[in-house]
């Protein structure tokens, strides 16, 4: 019986669909050095442009926000806004440690930019995360 | 050192650093990241200006 044109499809599509879980491991170095350094995960890939990309907006805009007084938050989940801050400020992985290794954005809230400056250092968090997925994407062939 | 932009070069700032990763990342092709990058950041820059105005218009 000769094969018609969407049942071919569809099966191609489940064999790169078999072949992406196939390739996909629970522990991705991509996603783990670019959650670390912002762009990183992208260098693994030799995407050089792209990761210094990524690294400098991120990177710049993390950078910024400290700058405008922004605050980094600490793990408290008794309050649940605070938890969400926080887990959005972890991703921006060392950026983030580094921070709090060298007591940044723990200062009393002085001027009015400072509350513009803690979005962005959350958004910053939250853009690396979409990066190394994008990295680990990259890694397994998912995105070219 | 601090850094103190006004409101408007918040904005820019914002949406210049966003555009920039969802071009890269939601994008194949490097034209097709970098109009796709200016795309976001027209769309979050006018959104903000069509926003001010609005308010401006309903406080008067």
């Amino acid at each position: 019986m000769a094969t018609t044109p969407p049942a071919k499809a569809a099966t191609t599509s489940k064999k790169i669909e078999k072949a992406s879980e196939a390739k996909s491991p629970l522990f991705s170095t991509a996603l783990f050095v670019g959650w670390l350094i912002p762009g990183a995960g992208h260098l693994l890939s030799r995407r050089w442009v792209r990761g210094g990309l990524l690294f400098a907006a991120i990177g710049l805009m993390f950078i910024l926000g400290l700058l405008m007084q922004g605050k980094l938050y600490t793990p408290n989940p008794s309050d649940p806004l605070v938890f969400l801050g926080f887990i959005g400020d972890l991703g921006s992985g060392l950026l983030y440690m580094g921070g709090r290794l060298f007591g940044a954005g723990q200062t009393p809230v002085q001027v009015v930019t400072a509350d513009y400056g803690t979005k962005f250092i959350v958004v910053a968090g939250l853009l690396n995360v979409i990066a190394a997925v994008d990295a680990h994407n990259i890694k397994i062939g998912r995105k070219s | 050192m601090t850094f103190a932009p006004s409101h408007f070069t918040a904005v820019l700032l914002f949406a210049l650093f966003a555009s920039t990763v969802f071009g890269i990342t939601q994008r194949n092709e490097p034209r097709a990241m970098m109009r796709y990058g200016a795309y976001c950041f027209v769309l979050f820059v006018g959104a903000v200006i069509v926003g001010s105005w609005l308010m401006f218009l309903i406080r008067r």
